[in-house]
């Protein structure tokens, strides 16, 4: 090295020229440019959506993160924060905010039938209440402005299919049309004077104007169905502002609006089925230690989570330390074809593997029965089906703990081995005394979080059995059900997705994980503690 | 060094100028969409179908691109359309037009996604009664169905050359044929470890079950639950008979995956499914027919829902006028059903288009006929309750459980949903 590097020993200390001069070498310059270039095109970018929903914090936002980004790249100071901010800002975005957000979530009724805001309820509402009147014309139409296709007034040009007669609605009402209109066979109107018929483009670029265009009849309205067609409607339903309710023009029933339910409520408690999004406080919380069916079979399913996720985690541990270890043996031969064969379950999707093994189980088709001649209704009832689940997870892990294992075992020193030899212990207190716990002080962080991940191993129990069997007489908890499989089911299986209860429940399961994890975390410190 | 430093900012300048002017080309095109200039105006559909339907879109989208001067963009949806589609439009970026099932209806109402559609008489009298009937919701019609399925019974008539007329003269041919070792199942309809309401559905109401009644108007009415009422419990103890520990005809071992290829492996000889399964039986060379899923005998009809595939406009579409255009005016005409019939054999719901597919497809008349006393799959959202619980109560009984308690228990899980 320092021959290389040879010469005056000024110049081995990072001369301030020569820093400078490294800092701002064409490539990196280059590259500088390119990626500055591609932040501020991400920020105008970013920027327009916000600027059109006038979402003026978030354009603040948006707004100083780039300036301030930029004044970071183009200044020389602040070395070690050039460093540290990408990998912040990403931990915001990635980290930060989804657990924010689904802490927020977990107070509101988000879900199907409060998904939007209260203005697109009423609206939803309204439209949805557009009901044709009774008898009424089905009139062929035609999409027209006075003066400039992109910026005139609009008007309906509709002709009477029986009669052929023309008139023109716009927002005053309708009246018949001037002479010298050119009608088509079909019955639209092509040309009239003194207006610009559209074509389909023109009109499709002010779609939303079209729709929302409505000429006022005694019965009703005159609306658009599509660009060449028609009816006379009324709004049956319709929203009053300053009672802030629902009224029904033909039946006089009143819904008013309820902000804790996020619905519009009659009197009778009949509630409209378009509702919006409102915070509920803790009742998601609440609901989940207080219902019925969630506190009776809670206990039971947390206990089999544990056993499956102990049960995976300690299953996998021991068969792959003992192929492990048995591979280690320089006494074997092919131990390389051997090494290959067994990591072939790991390199398997798992995804698709556990569809194979659900089929396999297949009490009249599946594998196993056809091979052992049993006919064992495996996935039929609970103990075999936890059994299955727990062969599966021993079949789909242990590679993963075979390969972790014997790098550790690489770790330890073979003249441990020699020593425990030569003080006169045989091959398993050897092993017992001095390479297993050496083992475990390498891998017990490996084993806390793969229970972590079995813990909530959702593909492994909702790709096989779908958290069954079930017990006839209650379809929601079955016998291989995880907390995670279980509550999916609660908060999305059942009458449609309901997002809020299921960030409250998601925060319950957070909280059983981390305190888990943080007990079996200060259990190892103190083991290492022991062994070091 | 101030050469160098005025070069970044320079060049920093010039990208944010290059980016400014994108955006600026960007503004144009926003801004063009409340008002254009004449030259540029051209307005944009977009279409979201699943993968088969929007390849055999593709030809009639650019068709009518073409006759009105528009760019008609498809975009395939694989997987969780109904989903994809709510999160979409809740953030502004859905389709104008989503082509989807009949029964998202309920739900799609409640979270103001889609908007009803004016049909003209003459449109409605030009489609099967029963499709109109089930897009159609609290009076309104939802969409434009074009396309319906329901469940039969096919059936391989090497094995069986004649129709059984009950489920009783199904399940003593099927006994027979199991003992001359020429078949290993009585009969192929799916159920599966947590059960399958749809497939149950027909004998659940040959057998007396109901799942929801109707109102005065004929909507479904979700606070008249069918489950757990006597009927249910004595279609359930009728099942219960023919499960595992009854007659064995139903087993929880037979799934939605390996239904079909059962059958086409001559290991039974009836098959309860839909259209769909046509395909597969017909690659395996069984020679088959066929015919309505036969009922308990001196029980009622065995009625299978009636599924529609339909064409929604969406509420948050960007270009609703034109939606509207497509969908009720171009939808409704036979050459569009046709050639979505032959990127898929289900039954046109147009009758035009029906009479002209049924010429050439046989099978087809014998869908729509075992179909006939079909009533369309609820759309409420009360619905979403159903399959979970009812299916598994299904799979527990056929596996021999206690048909009143499993419904009592079903029905308390589904009411306790419905609210």
């Amino acid at each position: 090295m320092t021959t290389q590097l040879g010469g005056p020993a000024t110049r081995a200390l990072p001369a301030p020229e020569k820093f400078r001069e490294r800092s701002e070498s064409a490539a990196g310059r280059i590259v500088k440019i390119v990626l500055l270039g591609l932040l501020v095109a991400t920020a105008i970018w970013a920027a327009f959506p916000l600027a059109e929903g006038r979402h003026w914090i978030g354009l603040g936002v948006l707004a100083a993160t780039t300036a301030g980004l930029l004044y970071l790249y183009l200044t020389r100071r602040h070395i070690p924060a050039k460093y540290l901010v990408p990998g912040t800002i990403f931990l915001i975005v990635f980290q930060i905010f989804p657990v924010l957000y689904t802490a927020s979530t977990a107070f509101t009724n988000f879900g199907d039938g409060h998904r939007g805001s209260k203005a697109d309820a009423v609206t939803a509402i309204q439209t949805a209440s557009v009901t044709r009147v009774p008898g009424s014309t089905e009139y062929a139409l035609s999409i027209a402005t006075a003066g400039d296709p992109a910026t005139g007034a609009l008007v309906f040009l509709i002709t009477d299919p029986t009669s052929r007669a023309v008139s023109i609605g716009d927002a005053g009402g309708l009246r018949p049309a001037p002479g010298g209109v050119t009608v088509n066979s079909a019955g639209r109107v092509t040309a009239a004077p003194g207006y610009t018929v559209l074509n389909a483009g023109q009109a499709s670029a002010r779609s939303r104007e079209i729709t929302d265009f409505a000429v006022p009849t005694a019965a009703g309205a005159i609306r658009s169905a599509g660009l060449s067609r028609a009816y006379e409607g009324k709004a049956v339903r319709a929203y009053d502002a300053a009672t802030d309710s629902i009224r029904d023009t033909v039946t006089g029933q009143v819904w008013r609006a309820d902000d804790e339910l996020g619905a519009f409520v009659a009197a009778d408690g009949e509630r409209l089925a378009q509702g919006w999004r409102v915070g509920v406080g803790f009742a998601n919380f609440t609901r989940v230690l207080t219902d019925d069916t969630i506190s009776r079979d809670f206990l039971r399913t947390l206990i089999w989570d544990f056993v499956f996720a102990i049960g995976s985690t300690g299953g996998t541990f021991l068969l792959g330390m003992f192929c492990a270890i048995a591979l280690q043996s320089t006494r074997m031969r092919f131990r390389g074809f051997y090494r290959i064969v067994m990591v072939l379950p790991y390199a398997m999707p798992s995804f698709a593997m556990l569809l194979v093994w659900r089929d396999m189980f297949n009490t009249d088709f599946g594998l196993i029965n056809n091979v052992l001649g049993t006919g064992v209704d495996w996935l039929g009832t609970g103990l075999t089906a936890q059994l299955a689940v727990l062969l599966v997870q021993l079949w789909l892990g242990y590679p993963y703990m075979f390969l972790v294992t014997t790098g550790a075992l690489q770790a330890i020193p073979a003249e441990l081995t020699d020593a425990t030899r030569v003080d006169g212990a045989g091959p398993f207190q050897s092993f017992r005394q001095v390479k297993l716990p050496l083992l475990l002080v390498a891998l017990t962080p490996l084993l806390i979080s793969s229970f972590a991940f079995n813990f909530n191993n959702f593909n492994a129990i909702y790709l096989t059995t779908e958290g069954g069997p079930f017990p006839a007489d209650n379809p929601s908890n079955g016998a291989t059900d995880l907390l995670i499989t279980y509550t999916y089911r609660l908060a999305f299986g059942g009458s449609g997705a309901q997002y809020g209860y299921a960030a409250a429940i998601s925060i319950f399961i957070f909280l059983i994980v981390a305190v888990v994890s943080a007990v079996s975390f200060r259990r190892t410190r103190a083991q290492e503690e022991v062994y070091s | 060094m101030r050469i160098r430093t005025a070069g970044v900012i320079a060049a920093s300048m010039l990208c944010l100028a290059g980016a400014a002017a994108c955006g600026d080309s960007k503004d144009d095109k926003a801004a063009g969409s409340n008002a254009p200039s004449a030259a540029a105006a051209s307005g944009e559909l977009v279409i979201w179908a699943d993968d088969k339907r929007s390849a055999a879109l593709q030809p009639f989208a650019e068709k009518f691109g073409q006759e009105n001067g528009v760019t008609v963009k498809i975009q395939a949806i694989s997987k969780d359309q109904q989903t994809t589609f709510l999160t979409a439009s809740q953030q502004g970026s859905g389709p104008d037009v989503m082509v989807g099932a009949h029964d998202w209806i309920g739900n799609l109402v409640q979270n103001g996604a889609v908007d009803p559609v004016q049909l003209s008489d003459e449109q409605k009298t030009g489609l099967q009664a029963g499709a109109l009937k089930a897009v159609t919701f609290n009076g309104q019609t939802y969409g434009v169905p074009y396309a319906t399925e329901n469940l039969g019974l096919i059936r391989n008539t090497d094995l069986a050359p004649a129709a059984p007329a009950t489920i009783e003269d199904l399940v003593a041919t099927g006994k027979k044929l199991k003992a001359q070792k020429k078949v290993s199942e009585i009969l192929c309809l799916q159920a599966g470890q947590n059960g399958d309401a749809y497939h149950a559905y027909p004998l659940y109401a040959s057998a007396g079950g109901y799942l929801f009644g109707t109102t005065a108007s004929g909507d479904y009415d979700a606070k008249d639950l069918g489950v757990g009422k006597a009927g249910s419990i004595a279609a359930f103890e009728k099942l219960r008979a023919l499960g595992e520990k009854g007659d064995g005809a139903l087993k929880r071992s037979i799934t939605s995956d390996n239904s079909i290829a059962t059958f086409t492996g001559k290991k039974c000889a009836f098959l309860v499914s839909g259209p769909w399964a046509t395909a597969d039986v017909k690659k395996a060379n069984i020679t088959y027919d066929i015919s309505p899923v036969p009922g308990f005998s001196g029980g009622k009809e065995a009625t299978p829902f009636l599924g529609v595939q339909t064409f929604y406009v969406a509420s948050k579409g960007k270009n609703k006028a034109l939606a509207q255009e497509f969908v009720t005016n171009y939808v409704t005409t036979p050459e569009l059903a046709v050639a979505l019939y032959n990127a898929e054999p289900r039954p046109p719901a147009l009758t035009a288009a029906l009479d002209q597919v049924k010429a050439q497809d046989p099978d087809l008349v014998k869908w729509t006929e075992a179909g006939k006393n079909a009533i369309p799959l609820p759309a409420i959202p009360a619905m979403a309750a159903i399959w979970e619980p009812f299916g598994k109560a299904e799979a527990a009984v056929i596996g021999g459980a206690d048909a009143t308690k499993t419904v009592e228990a079903a029905a308390k899980t589904i009411s306790a949903q419905i609210k």
